[in-house]
């Protein structure tokens, strides 16, 4: 019989594979952050030098701020990355995450087709965002519940615009993340909300480039929350907090600052010690 | 001539056709042959016997239960060895492993394929085909052996080689109760012929006597256009 | 089409450098597939071969559902499955989430309708000759079931060859319970999904070259495998 004993040799290798599918048990910390983070290499710039360090492995989940909110209220995450003050404060308060900690900022852009037909150059966000809507330009928004589509919704309402009343076919509400939404841009040629660094690092940008850059209200804070063990005893405390105390020291923070594309530094960070 | 089985008033009826009419039958002999045109119900009766199918009316009633197999008109071989094809009937007995392969050699070597025994029962001859499934079936051991038509897909070679083994089963002590469409060797294995037509029994016969002068007209025409 | 013509050369580019990054992700879509396909096969085939064979009330509606469970969305399986094994789920406690098992038990549960539906089919015919002949030598259902599935072996390669394939090239639901953790559990649908968002095309282009390339390469060992077996047992 011997092709039911070559039968058995594969199923038993198949089974090898599925064992060894299995990592060897490492000390890791799973932390939820956003696309922003990730995309832009922030994170392939720090694992490294926080591993060394440390000996920790990061395991870090990209979603947008509120999936990863979300996931952390579920206790799948250690620690939290991410960048929408009143929902990081809203978490705390709710008691699934310790204590908010500043980190760093970067800004926000206003990507717009370099012909720029609403007239949007400048520095000014909310003048910006009405000559937009003032030109029914085609404008893209997240429409994800991210900490960008959050703070995309305030400007708006700052700039005295009713997106429930004026909203019409010139504002496409994608649901994507930020490079699928950067992509669906590039092909309209249209208005959008971006980080810079995700945009930094962004290769299909078609006839697109920076309208509005400066203004202060575009800087984006981000917040490291420890997920609270009291509600998810599992959390791996001790080892999210050494994170969490690297992230904001003198080291970390400069190992932020030292992060850039093309000479051009990304992140800024901000941790009040 | 005690009657081993007898039939009252079976029934089969599907899709509306009563495929098996109102039979009464009682097998006594030895070495039995089912005639009759095609479409008949000879292989059909044959299942109802062996329990593959159920009568839909009267009954069939065995004087003492009787352990038996069937071999089929297109023997249906595993895809496996010769030997394992064999072995699996005996296995499926409960049958200790070595008790099995003992008595599956034994019976390949009494349908002649001893040498065979490790090939892939697939690419077999027809005719090597069907006498491994005579081989699965002698290693049974069973006390009546149906065939429905083991001979009518394979080369008269192959054909006297089938029939020789029917008869060394049959001569171990075996009830044989088959179907053929040859008439010489319905002749050389029969005892009795019984002859059914469109799903009734015509005659049931003594061998010499019904190759001299059947009693029905049915019967009469059969043999007429049969042996030209 | 720059695009093409750049993913063609970036695919090229990519293998002729042996790329350790980009050999650890395809061994672990690999792995993973394949794993959730031998899980799949273990489940599925006995389950098509008794709904092909045997007799019980309710047979009809589980061939029904079988058959429409294999165009499960894998978003959807990728959710539920994230939610069985997320920590505040009811089997959080295994902390099985956004590793490679959870991905291999959500393509698993993926593949398993199609492994199973499929192996039905192939089973039927099968029994449709093979029947009378099990009958009598006195086989059991559940044990003419068993025969069937070891008999119909080379057919049945057919039937996990397109398990296989459908894990392979799914992302939504690894992308889910998974996470696309770089290093972890980022295999190659996640990564184009990646490199897609982060706008760099051609890469992400010559990435589906490679899945595509791996998958084909496989069919035909498999192919060659099966013709040989068929050839041999007929």
């Amino acid at each position: 019989m011997i092709t039911r004993r070559l039968f058995c040799a594969a199923l038993a290798a198949c089974s090898l594979l599925a064992a060894g599918a299995s990592q060897a048990q490492e000390r890791f910390i799973t932390v939820a952050s956003t696309t922003s983070t990730e995309q832009s290499g922030l994170f392939g710039h720090l694992l490294p030098i926080f591993e060394k360090v440390h000996g920790i492995k990061l395991r870090i989940v990209a979603l947008g701020t509120g999936q990863a909110l979300d996931m952390a209220r579920r206790g799948d995450a250690d620690v939290v990355f991410v960048h929408d003050r009143a929902a990081e404060e809203k978490f705390v308060a709710e008691g699934y995450g310790v204590k908010r900690q500043e980190v760093m900022y970067n800004d926000f852009v206003v990507i717009g087709p370099k012909a720029d037909p609403a007239k949007a150059l400048g520095r000014d966000i909310l003048e910006g965002l009405r000559r937009i809507e003032a030109a029914k330009a085609p404008f893209v928004s997240r429409g994800d519940k991210s900490g960008t589509h959050a703070a995309e919704l305030r400007y708006w309402k700052a700039a005295g615009v009713d997106l429930a009343a004026k909203k019409g076919a010139w504002y496409r509400d994608t649901g994507s993340g930020m490079g699928p939404a950067l992509n669906t841009a590039a092909s309209m040629n249209a208005y959008i909300l971006a980080d810079r660094g995700t945009w930094l690092s962004f290769r299909n940008r078609g006839e697109l480039g920076i309208v509005v850059e400066g203004d202060q209200k575009l800087f984006n804070q981000y917040g490291v929350i420890l997920v609270n063990p009291a509600k998810h005893p599992h959390v791996k405390q001790a080892d999210g907090q050494k994170f969490i105390d690297w992230v904001v020291s003198a080291e970390g923070q400069k190992a932020i600052a030292d992060y850039k594309i093309g000479g051009e530094q990304l992140f800024f960070p901000n941790a009040r010690r | 001539m005690n009657a081993w089985l007898t039939m009252e008033n079976l029934g089969l009826t599907e899709g509306g056709t009563r495929i098996i009419d109102d039979v009464s039958l009682a097998l006594g002999a030895q070495r039995t042959v089912v005639l009759g045109p095609n479409g008949a119900g000879k292989s059909t009766l044959l299942r109802l016997i062996h329990g593959l199918l159920h009568p839909s009316g009267g009954t069939l009633r065995w004087a003492r239960p009787v352990s038996q197999a069937m071999v089929f008109q297109r023997p249906v071989m595993l895809r496996t060895t010769a030997l394992a094809n064999v072995v699996y009937g005996l296995k499926l007995r409960g049958l200790a492993a070595d008790e099995c392969e003992r008595r599956a050699r034994q019976a390949l070597a009494h349908v002649g394929l001893e040498r065979l025994a490790k090939r892939p029962a697939r690419l077999l001859s027809g005719g090597e085909q069907q006498r491994v499934a005579l081989a699965r079936v002698w290693a049974l051991e069973p006390e009546l052996l149906i065939l429905d038509e083991p001979t009518a897909s394979l080369d008269p070679a192959s054909s006297r080689e089938v029939e020789r083994i029917i008869n060394e089963i049959a001569a171990s002590g075996t009830r044989i109760l088959m179907t053929t469409h040859n008439l010489g060797q319905a002749r050389r294995i029969a005892e009795e012929i019984v002859f059914i037509d469109r799903g009734r029994i015509a005659e049931q016969t003594p061998v010499a006597e019904f190759f001299k002068l059947p009693r029905t007209a049915a019967a009469q025409d059969f043999l007429q256009e049969e042996m030209p | 089409m720059t695009e093409f013509n750049d993913a063609f050369l970036t695919a090229w580019q990519l293998l002729a450098l042996s790329d350790a990054r980009l050999s650890a992700i395809a061994w672990l879509s690999l792995r993973v597939s394949l794993a959730a396909t031998l899980v799949a096969c273990v489940v599925g085939m006995p389950i098509g071969a008794l709904l092909a064979v045997g007799r019980f009330p309710g047979r009809r509606v589980l061939i029904v559902l079988f058959n429409g469970l294999m165009g499960l969305p894998p978003v959807v399986v990728g959710l539920l499955v994230y939610l069985l094994l997320s920590r505040a789920g009811p089997l959080g406690q295994f902390g099985l989430l956004f590793s490679p098992e959870a991905m291999i038990v959500a393509q698993a549960v993926l593949v398993t309708p199609i492994v199973a539906a499929l192996t039905r089919q192939v089973i039927a015919d099968e029994w449709s000759e093979y029947r009378e002949q099990l009958r009598s030598l006195g086989a059991s259902r559940s044990r003419a079931a068993a025969t069937l599935l070891w008999d119909g072996r080379f057919s049945l390669s057919t039937a996990a060859l397109a398990g296989f394939g459908r894990a392979i090239a799914e992302v939504g639901a690894v992308m889910i319970v998974g996470g696309n953790i770089d290093g972890v559990t980022r295999v190659m649908t996640t990564t184009i999904a990646l490199e897609t968002s982060k706008g760099d095309l051609p890469l992400a282009l010559a990435l589906g070259f490679i899945l595509i390339a791996v998958v084909l390469a496989i069919n035909a060992v498999a192919y060659a495998l099966r013709g040989w077996a068929e050839r041999h047992w007929g």
